[in-house]
């Protein structure tokens, strides 16, 4: 270890997450290695180890003879002050090396809010930020994770993306590179070869032009580069990398726990949601795959809990066979099995009463709006009856806390929408007081409320976000409802999301925004104990940018949008057909009761969307 | 009732007490080892760390308590399981039955290193023996009620004052238990009391534990 880094560890919070050393870490010996990757998550230690792509990807490349991809992090804030003043620069988790060394550096991107930490991490590596600034090979910098969809506010830093699943793609990527290295191609060769592995985006092959009104005029490929880019997927999950062997960290993450994913994509088709639409199609592994994964994860791991993980998994087929194998496991091994995102179904009523680690405390619902005609304008076809039904079977149980959550903002919503909410939350508390075994303990509801903001590659995608003191005095008049002192309001501040909403539609004109927000000490910005507004106002000032621009003015369905390059496998006609579905308050069934044709099945060649057969 | 002496060194010196916990509980389960459970609502493993180390801290003399479900298991193997299920930096040395009873334990040997970048400033070994010679030695301690002051001589059995290339060895036998003074005070009274000779950065280890009177403590 480095001396440096040996004296300030004493002086920061939680040294572990710098030092690396965890079980099932991978070392390798530098000698017999081709490729270095640096595999960076734009967060903290804590937030990076919880995220499964990331250790999928991370298993994935090691299993390649000659390379070596190692971890890296966002510090947190005191322990970049110290690296500044001590002249540290940014470490990899297993060689310590400095970033720099590496040949290439890999980001996962899931959340806008990291723009910055991404910018802040090539800095403290001392690695240019910008991709015109880094001439060779050594450095190539190329980022995947969701935000890829829309790559754009990220197009000058990044030299490529990978859209998609990484599993196929990522070891492709590595290969050209390895020959790239061995045969001393320039940047330029090596970023045309890549470009054509289907599902790599090479930013600077494409030029953007606009109008006078600020809005797309055409996307230019450049150097045969393809008009459109088509995400990858891995059709037969049972057969997909699966990481048995995870690293174990020494000290607590967020995530503290075994993960078996059933499923990828989503049946449901919630018109605001990123994920279920841009994670299609719906591929599902096995029951007796899944099983076999849980024991080999949890004997060599040593977790006393495992987590079933996926968008909605009451949709997965083959619960109750999962369930019915792994509870038994479970309960003779003292292991906590956590099956979240459950819905408000018969089915899963009884699954939580069968689960032993369901503590009698926390119930939690997202009808994400307070009428039934607003969740059926945003397909949320969650109804009030299932939600009181589940709470009078859980207060007759025994428990005694409800969290709620919503957003405002929603395309349509009116006062009415928003007294809805305080409405559903009354009648909460009257299922309560009817069905309670012990009013004495009293109820707790915990409402929350989100500003909505609109995603690429949704149906929402053109919506306009209400202005933000608009947001403010919805949930103020929320707010005046609530008379019950059982009931605790929290709102989201509309900054952050307010900024989100530009970053998730953003264009190339917020390179510089990013880069001048940086440069005065935007970092973490996900986390509120660093969050400044001001720091980003004075960005878009000085870049000219207009935020409104992004947010309040809402985006013509005509008009050419910065993620149109980027195809998720849903078709546009699709989005514009839900859209107008939505506006007419009418619901689209979730794909089991029927196909509604929104061109995913297109990406499979294998198997079938959503396959009812067994494996 | 089982007890494992460990050894923290490397990068397990920043592992805290609660992380170590964990990081042990789950070991037990890797080896294929398993831990009785306490009774009660929330059953939770029987280990437990005789004297929590702080973190940064390196250690020689780690205690760990525990018990197992099932058939018994050779001491030695118990060892050799855990140590391949362990991570660098905590090493299991020994696994015995029948450990003395932890409010016998007394004494801690312990190293202080104070590092000085530019060479020891002279004079610097018999200012600190002079030092720790006083009768009282105030020095500040962060406890439940806030920051306190307190004396640490009494707490002193031993002090040796040695000195190697660029820094200063405080090897010392302090009490452990009822009173207990954390080594790094004795650093903390260096720089307190002797202002010209503050460390660029200091290090401490437990080196062993002893009884009343001044036997290993096993």
């Amino acid at each position: 270890m480095d001396e440096k880094l040996r004296r300030i560890l004493p002086t920061v919070q939680k040294p572990a997450r710098y030092t690396g050393g965890e079980y099932n870490e991978i070392q390798k010996d530098l000698k017999d290695i081709r490729v270095r990757v640096a595999f960076c998550f734009p967060d903290t230690y804590e937030i990076g180890m919880s995220n499964l792509g990331m250790r999928i990807l991370y298993g994935v490349m090691n299993q390649m003879d000659g390379v070596w991809c190692e971890r890296v992090f966002a510090p947190w804030g005191d322990m970049e002050e110290a690296m500044r003043a001590k002249d540290l620069p940014l470490w990899a988790l297993e060689s310590q090396s400095p970033v720099k060394d590496f040949d290439m550096i890999a980001f996962t991107i899931g959340y806008e809010m990291s723009y910055s930490n991404i910018l802040n991490m090539l800095d403290l590596a001392g690695v240019p930020p910008r991709s015109c600034e880094r001439s060779g090979l050594k450095n190539i910098v190329f980022a995947g994770g969701v935000c890829a969809f829309n790559p754009e506010p990220l197009a000058e830093f990044i030299d490529f993306f990978s859209l998609g699943e990484g599993e196929e793609i990522t070891p492709q990527i590595i290969s050209v590179y390895d020959r790239a290295k061995a045969e001393d191609w320039t940047k330029d060769r090596f970023l045309r070869q890549v470009a054509q592995i289907p599902g790599i985006y090479v930013p600077s092959f494409y030029r953007h032009e606009y109008n006078d009104d600020g809005t797309l005029k055409a996307i230019v490929p450049l150097e045969g580069a393809p008009e459109r880019v088509t995400k990858r997927i891995v059709e037969d999950l049972d057969r997909a990398y699966w990481p048995t062997k995870m690293i174990v960290p020494s000290t607590q993450i967020v995530h503290d726990r075994a993960n078996l994913e059933l499923f990828r994509g989503c049946i449901r088709g919630c018109r605001f949601c990123q994920a279920g639409f841009s994670c299609r199609p719906v591929r599902r592994k096995s029951a007796e795959v899944l099983c076999r994964q849980a024991v080999e994860c949890l004997e060599d791991s040593g977790n006393n809990e495992i987590t079933l993980s996926s968008l909605s998994t009451s949709d997965y087929r083959e619960l109750k066979e999962l369930t019915d194998r792994l509870i038994p496991y479970c309960e003779a091994n003292r292991i906590n099995l956590s099956v979240p995102s459950l819905r408000a179904d018969n089915f899963s009523r009884e699954l939580m009463e069968k689960l032993q680690t369901v503590r009698k405390s926390g119930l939690t619902f997202a009808p994400e709006a307070g009428t039934q005609r607003l969740r059926d304008v945003i397909n949320k076809n969650l109804t009030e009856e299932e939600i009181l039904t589940t709470c009078a079977n859980a207060f007759s149980g025994g428990w005694d806390h409800v969290k709620l959550y919503f957003m405002l903002g929603l395309p349509t919503e009116t006062d009415e929408d928003v007294l809805g909410i305080a409405d559903l939350v009354y009648k909460v508390i009257r299922t309560w007081k009817e069905h309670a075994v012990n009013k004495k303990r009293g109820l707790r509801v915990h409402v929350a409320t989100a500003y909505f903001v609109p995603k690429p590659h949704t149906p929402f995608q053109w919506e306009k976000q209400i202005e933000p003191e608009e947001y403010l005095r919805r949930c103020r008049l929320l707010k005046d409802h609530f008379y019950s002192r059982s009931i605790e309001y929290n709102y989201h501040a509309p900054d952050l999301s307010r900024l989100e909403a530009v970053m998730a539609r953003g264009d190339r004109r917020l390179c510089p925004v990013i880069q001048a927000a940086v440069r005065n000490g935007a970092r973490l910005d996900g986390w509120d104990e660093y969050f400044r507004c001001d720091l980003w106002q004075d960005a878009f000032r000085e870049c000219g940018v207009d935020m409104d621009f992004y947010t309040t003015r809402g985006y013509g369905e005509e008009e050419i949008l910065p993620w149109d390059t980027i195809d998720v496998g849903v078709s546009k006609r699709f989005l514009r057909l839900e859209r107008k579905r939505a506006y007419e308050g009418k619901i689209t069934p979730d794909c089991r009761q029927g196909c509604a044709g929104c061109g995913a099945d297109k990406l499979l060649k294998e198997v079938g969307c959503d396959d009812q057969s067994p494996i | 009732m089982i007890r494992a002496l460990f050894e923290k060194t490397g990068n397990g010196v920043w592992i805290s007490h609660l992380d170590l916990m964990r990081l042990f509980q789950r070991a037990f389960k890797r080896a294929g080892l398993p831990l009785t459970h306490t009774q009660g609502y929330n059953p939770r493993p029987s280990v437990s760390i005789a004297l929590p180390l702080s973190v940064g801290v390196e250690s020689r003399c780690e205690l760990l308590d525990f018990e197992l479900e099932g058939e018994r298991v050779p001491m030695d193997q118990i060892r050799d399981r855990l140590n391949a299920a362990l991570v660098e930096g905590v090493r299991v040395l020994d696994v015995y039955e029948d450990g003395r009873k932890l409010k016998e334990l007394r004494c801690l040997h312990c190293q202080v290193r104070l590092c000085y970048d530019r060479g020891v400033p002279a004079g610097a070994a018999d200012q600190i023996r002079a030092l720790f010679g006083r009768e009282e030695l105030l020095v500040e301690k962060k406890g439940k009620n806030g920051v306190q002051e307190q004396n640490i001589i009494p707490m002193i059995v031993k002090l040796e004052v040695g000195q190697e290339e660029g820094q200063i060895c405080l090897d010392a036998m302090v009490c452990c238990q009822e009173p207990s003074l954390n080594p790094m005070q004795l650093s903390a009274a260096v720089e307190r009391y002797l202002p010209d000779l503050i460390p660029d950065a200091v290090s401490c280890c437990r080196i062993g534990l002893y009884d009343q009177e001044h036997k290993v403590f096993k």
